[in-house]
């Protein structure tokens, strides 16, 4: 066992409590241990990645426990990319709320934000689907923290409706395996795999709810129609940096389903067959749609960027719908990319927001750096909308590529492409009244006797620094498109290879014989 | 026994959910706490009703005993919705104070024109 596997939960776990009443009056030091915590989770997650990449599932058995007893953290090359790419975003994400001071405009910003990384770290490493609800608590009430940090009146009464919203799809959460022990008594993901293949087709209604309430409920995590509806409000009043983190939350739920629907209630289970994907894929189109026409209809910047990440969302929930490797891997792809170009997007408009001093998409006087914030926003247009040169454009060209079955075809291309087209007119709009024709109104001359109001003052290299990474990091992930595929290729082979799953967690010599009754005997 | 465990899942998932469909703070936070209780009680019942059992193995021959997991799902949980209440009712009293309106919905529209007013 290697004990760097449980390291994205532990560190994050032991630097919470740290910067909550140890350091919660020396924002300095907070600032420089955060940091420190959050670079070492980037380093400990790429060894992580370091470790996959020959192939092998790594068992992590809490208090070595023999694996259907006790509770186990997987490492297999999904995890170890969804921790990567989530300690990568935290970073840049850190790096923008200190250097725009959104973490003074609270309490605890550090603190919240360790714990939800703890949180999310879990959720991707683990390998029960009680403890996945345990993890999933754990980022939830990190984020309520975050989501009303700075607070104001819509921010609290957008958090209250996400708090009320998330409380519901936990309730949720226990009736769906609360039915899954019932049916099978076992909560291990790989036990449960093994369970479901000897639950003959006529006995199986009960798991057939269970699958489809879990996946009602990652629904709400991944925003898929019809529980999207709390995404814009949340994601359009929480402070930028969060929104920005909250690109990963999204993909939690993505995450989820990728996972639980192929390990346990996998296309060959006879028990579930047809349950989920037959609502899936309608999900996923009618949330393009909804995510385009939103873009196209958003009166202020921070909801036109939710509704795209909704859209990017629809997109994305179509390549994981299809459930084979090939869609798989345009999916992951197609996740990494939606993560980072909405962080891009949501760390740009807060600098741009707080500049305009105002939110909406009205014709104001242009801000002093109107070029740059042109040139950035262009950028995060340009991979949002999923257009040349950017990794939107090839994750969008595999997702259509993934779903060409004759049977779907028709549908999901034209989607995907009216919703391309409907996303690139929206965001054309919006950055033609935020830039140009901002550029032909006069400043408003002060009258004479009045005080030179206070320019803002502009955003300087720090500020700029995490988009422009941002940006940095989709260049890099069209540029080296090929490596960066291959391993996403091999990662969805292993995600679709159960059985190699079940035989890494549970032993090799377990995976044959059907288990002793739950209880007798150990 | 089966029938009053099922029936009182039943009456506190309705009750909770119409609760939360009222659509404000306070309703809506007992309708959650509704919601808890049911599926503390459904977790019960899926580890099978047994009565006048221990929850732990006999080694003096078979003794019938209740399946423990259940148990400490229920207690996880319990804590955990405990806790999730306590700061739904601390985030409903701030959004109630700083709006003065209880309501869970919010009205995109009525929100925009009453930010560009003054605030007290």
């Amino acid at each position: 066992m290697n004990h760097m596997i449980i390291a994205p939960v532990i560190l994050p776990a032991l630097m919470a409590p740290l910067l909550g009443y140890v350091m919660r009056h020396d924002v300095a030091l907070a600032r420089r241990a955060s940091f420190a915590a959050t670079a070492l989770l980037v380093a400990v997650s790429l060894y992580l990645v370091s470790l996959t990449v020959d192939g092998a599932t790594h068992v992590y058995r809490l208090g070595d426990w023999p694996a259907p007893f006790g509770i186990v953290l997987v490492l297999d090359r999904l995890s170890a990319l969804m921790v990567s790419v989530t300690s990568i975003l935290a970073l840049i994400v850190l790096w923008h709320a200190v250097a725009t001071r959104w973490d003074e405009s609270g309490r605890h910003f550090h603190a919240l934000f360790q714990f939800q990384l703890m949180g999310i770290g879990g959720a991707f490493l683990t390998g029960d689907i009680f403890n996945l609800f345990v993890f999933f608590e754990v980022l939830l009430i990190a984020s309520y923290g975050l989501m009303i940090h700075g607070g104001g009146r819509d921010r609290m009464r957008a958090g209250l409706q996400y708090v009320v919203m998330n409380l519901a799809g936990s309730t949720l959460f226990l009736f769906a395996l609360g039915v899954l022990y019932a049916s099978t008594g076992t909560l291990n993901i790989a036990d449960l795999a093994l369970r479901l293949q000897e639950i003959p087709a006529e006995e199986a209604a009960l798991v057939r709810v269970a699958a489809v309430l879990l996946m009602v409920v990652f629904a709400v995590k991944a925003a898929l129609f019809p529980v999207q509806f709390w995404l814009p409000g949340t994601y359009s009043n929480a402070p930028a940096p969060v929104a920005a983190l909250f690109a990963i939350m999204t993909k939690v739920g993505a995450y989820a389903i990728l996972r639980v629907h192929t390990v346990v209630f996998g296309p060959d289970v006879a028990a579930t067959q047809g349950a989920v994907d037959a609502w899936l894929f309608p999900g996923a189109i009618v949330t393009i749609a909804i995510g385009a026409l939103g873009v196209l209809g958003a009166r202020r910047i921070m909801p036109l960027i939710a509704f795209s990440v909704v859209g990017s969302m629809g997109t994305l929930m179509l390549a994981v719908a299809a459930f084979t490797p090939e869609a798989s891997t345009a999916a992951l792809y197609y996740m990494v990319h939606s993560t980072f170009a909405a962080a891009a997007l949501f760390l740009l408009a807060d600098l741009l927001v707080a500049r305009r001093g105002d939110g909406s998409l009205a014709v104001l006087p242009a801000t002093a750096q109107n070029g740059l914030f042109a040139a950035l926003f262009f950028g995060g247009a340009v991979a949002m909308a999923g257009m040349p040169p950017l990794s939107g454009f090839l994750g969008k060209l595999l997702v259509l590529d993934a779903v060409r079955a004759p049977d779907m075809i028709a549908v999901s291309w034209s989607a995907v492409l009216a919703g391309s087209l409907v996303t690139i007119v929206g965001f054309a709009r919006a950055g033609s009244i935020l830039f140009w024709k901002s550029t032909v109104v006069a400043a408003v001359v002060p009258a004479q006797d009045a005080e030179p109001a206070e320019a803002p003052a502009l955003a300087g290299p720090t500020q700029v620094a995490p988009v422009m990474a941002t940006l940095g990091l989709l260049t890099a992930l069209s540029v080296f498109a090929g490596p960066a595929a291959a391993y996403f290729e091999q990662a969805s082979m292993q995600l679709h290879d159960a059985s190699g799953y079940v035989d890494a967690v549970l032993g090799e010599g377990n995976t044959g014989k059907p288990h002793a009754d739950a209880g007798g005997g150990h | 026994m089966e029938f009053v465990v099922a029936s009182a899942v039943g009456v506190l998932t309705a009750g909770g959910v119409y609760l939360i469909l009222r659509l404000r703070a306070f309703p809506v936070i007992l309708g959650l706490a509704l919601l808890s209780y049911a599926v503390n009680v459904f977790l019960f019942a899926s580890g099978r009703l047994v009565i006048n059992a221990p929850p732990v193995l006999s080694k003096y021959g078979d003794a019938t005993y209740t399946d423990p997991l259940p148990q400490a799902l229920v207690l996880t949980a319990i804590v955990i919705s405990f806790g999730m209440t306590a700061v739904l009712v601390m985030i409903a009293l701030a959004a109630y104070l700083e709006a003065e309106d209880d309501r869970i919905n919010m009205d995109d529209g009525q929100a925009e024109q009453e930010a560009g007013e003054p605030r007290p």
